[in-house]
């Protein structure tokens, strides 16, 4: 079946449509989604296995040849992210029945995941430039809206400055794209990478390189481009924050490391060393605001712009070690910051407040959710079990196989800040004199499933690293050797 | 005229930076209408501006201008519709609830204790 990369995005964009008519009944929607997501994830499986046997799949679009048309290519880095979007989707949307809200649900909060979700897995997914803009756009929208439902004060405020920043940001991502279009007078991904490769990288293409690292900068959140993020995420309910913190910025990162592999690879002292310095400032500062909070939100927000700068660092090495680490590592934190998101979300709610010193001896009442948030904070750090680990460890191992010794002690410094961080979370809300938390309303055991499903998810990636090697390893090769990609998309194998 | 238009284009971009960079919401809204005008200019002659026919087949011309910047622009115009419209409600509706239109004023703290 030719179509099956189509599903992905097909599925939710279908159901998202049937939802909007059925706006008022919530039970259907619930359902709806959660057996439409159970499908993505179905349909997504049976396509990575497809890529696992027979290498890249690229769907041309209305059957026009490659460049011409718009061409969808799944290699195995984007369908392993889009797997594991859709994943983190599903529980999401399951810690939803019971947090949201009824009036956020009769508003359209089911559709609007499912839009964001065809963004996110279209913009993965595509092989055409001009695309990755409009798939950029329908996951944007969708997070305006999600990101404003409601209406509160905070929210509405916040939202007007993350709507202003992402403006700003499409329009440069527009401009980036005219600029390259003039240049190469092509779209199509493969395409442009062959052309860049025949003109052998003049300076202007350099310019563009470092255009698209600011673009995508400010999606992804990197060191002087972070600003909006940690106001504009501190407002939404905590399952959209999941689904923001695990999703939004991982596609610009993954962009980043699209373009810096299939484009911008042969002059590679400027524009990667560029890439190397900021992601190293990206972690500094992240790792600051990680420590500087005493509140849950921030906590953990300051700790999605590290892991962004851990990945890009990688990224930035460019040896097949570190970008097989970034791979690693840029899967577990997806599922590992969404679990955090939904466990600190739960806290939020038994305790009525995001600050840290108001709360204190939740282990006594709550011990399961104490003991998950436990084993998803070392997980996040990268105690060597679990699933963080591996992936830090190739990263760092890279970054001394390139002799690049600041760096990787940078990282590993940077670990135990961030173990600190959210260790801080966890004496100082768990431990402690134990409270009295009147929580008879709060259904804790129903939202702690989902939870504790995506930190198993997470523990179950860290000890079957060797039998999730083979895709990593696979990943790598198609982003080390463009010349698969072009092959793939242009030739037809 | 490529010339003369990218002048044009880099004149809109100021004003927009300029307009974006002042207090008041609705000056910030007008500078992104502006900041969107200039993309799509510079997509435009981005693309060329070689005389040619309007990409019309009955025109049966011997030269046509490029088609595709075109359709690039058209794409990106109703998005910007979209989301421009969205930020003018957002606007409306901010200033109902928060009573300001001053983004000086729209300040927050929260976590910072």
């Amino acid at each position: 079946m030719t179509n099956l990369l189509l599903l992905p995005i097909l599925i939710p964009l279908l159901t998202a449509i049937a939802l909007m008519l059925l706006h008022k009944r919530i039970e259907m929607q619930r359902i709806v989604s959660v057996l439409s997501l159970i499908g993505t994830v179905i349909a997504t499986s049976i396509l990575l296995a497809k890529v696992k046997t027979d290498g890249i799949q690229t769907l041309n679009l209305g059957s026009w040849e490659a460049p011409y048309g718009i061409t969808l290519v799944s290699d195995m880095l984007s369908v392993l992210l889009v797997l594991t979007a859709t994943v983190i989707t599903l529980f999401v949307i399951m810690f939803s029945f019971h947090s949201i809200g009824r009036d956020r649900e009769t508003f359209y909060y089911y559709p609007i995941v499912q839009f964001l979700l065809v963004g996110i897995n279209g913009a993965f997914t595509t092989g055409d430039i001009f695309n990755l803009f409009v798939f950029f756009e329908v996951m944007l929208m969708s997070s305006y809206v999600l990101l404003v439902l409601g209406g509160t004060k905070i929210q509405l405020r916040e939202s007007i400055k993350y709507i202003l920043v992402n403006i700003i940001s499409s329009a440069l991502f527009v401009i980036a794209v005219g600029f390259l279009y003039s240049v190469v007078g092509t779209l199509n991904m493969a395409q442009i990478s062959e052309r860049i490769a025949e003109s052998n990288q003049p300076g202007i293409i350099t310019v563009i390189a470092m255009l698209f690292l600011v673009v995508f900068g400010l999606k992804g959140a990197i060191f002087p481009l972070y600003f909006w993020l940690p106001g504009s995420y501190y407002a939404p309910p905590a399952p959209i924050l999941a689904l923001f913190g695990a999703l939004l910025t991982k596609v610009g990162v993954y962009s980043i490391l699209r373009t810096y592999s299939l484009f911008f690879y042969h002059e590679t002292g400027f524009t990667h060393s560029v890439l190397m310095i900021l992601s190293l400032l990206t972690i500094i500062v992240g790792v600051i605001g990680a420590i500087a909070y005493w509140d849950l939100k921030k906590i953990i927000i300051y700790n999605v712009i590290v892991a962004v700068g851990v990945i890009l660092f990688g990224v930035s090495v460019n040896s097949s070690t570190s970008i097989e680490g970034s791979i690693f590592y840029v899967l577990h934190d997806m599922v590992i910051k969404a679990a955090l998101f939904l466990l600190i979300g739960i806290m939020i709610k038994i305790t009525g407040t995001s600050n840290l010193k108001q709360m204190r001896g939740l282990i006594k009442q709550f011990p399961l959710l104490a003991w998950t948030f436990f084993i998803a904070a070392l997980s996040l750090a990268g105690i060597p079990p679990l699933s963080g680990f591996i992936g830090k460890l190739l990263i760092v191992q890279g970054g001394f196989e390139e002799g690049n010794y600041i760096g990787a002690g940078i990282i590993l410094l940077s670990s135990l800040l961030v173990l600190y961080s959210v260790m801080k979370i966890f004496m100082n809300g768990f431990f402690g004199k134990p409270t009295e938390y009147k929580a008879d309303h709060i259904p804790v055991g129903k939202l702690l499933i989902p939870s504790i499903a995506l930190v198993t998810v997470a523990v179950l990636y860290g000890f079957n690293a060797e039998l999730i090697y083979p895709y990593i390893s696979d990943a790598t090769e198609t982003i080390v050797n463009p010349d698969m990609y072009i092959e793939a998309v242009l030739r037809g194998e | 005229m490529e010339i003369l238009m990218s002048i044009v284009i880099g004149i809109l971009f100021m004003s927009a930076v300029y307009l974006m960079l002042s207090k008041s919401l609705l000056r910030i809204i007008i500078g992104t209408g502006l900041l969107s005008h200039g993309a799509h200019l510079l997509l435009i002659t981005m693309g060329g501006l070689k005389d040619g026919a309007a990409p019309l087949l009955g025109e049966h011309a011997k030269d046509y201008v490029d088609p595709l910047p075109q359709a690039l622009i058209l794409t990106a115009i109703v998005i910007s519709f979209g989301v421009t419209s969205f930020f003018l409600v957002l606007a409306y509706r901010a200033y109902q609830e928060i009573g300001t239109d001053n983004m000086d004023q729209m300040r927050g703290t929260e976590g910072n204790d």
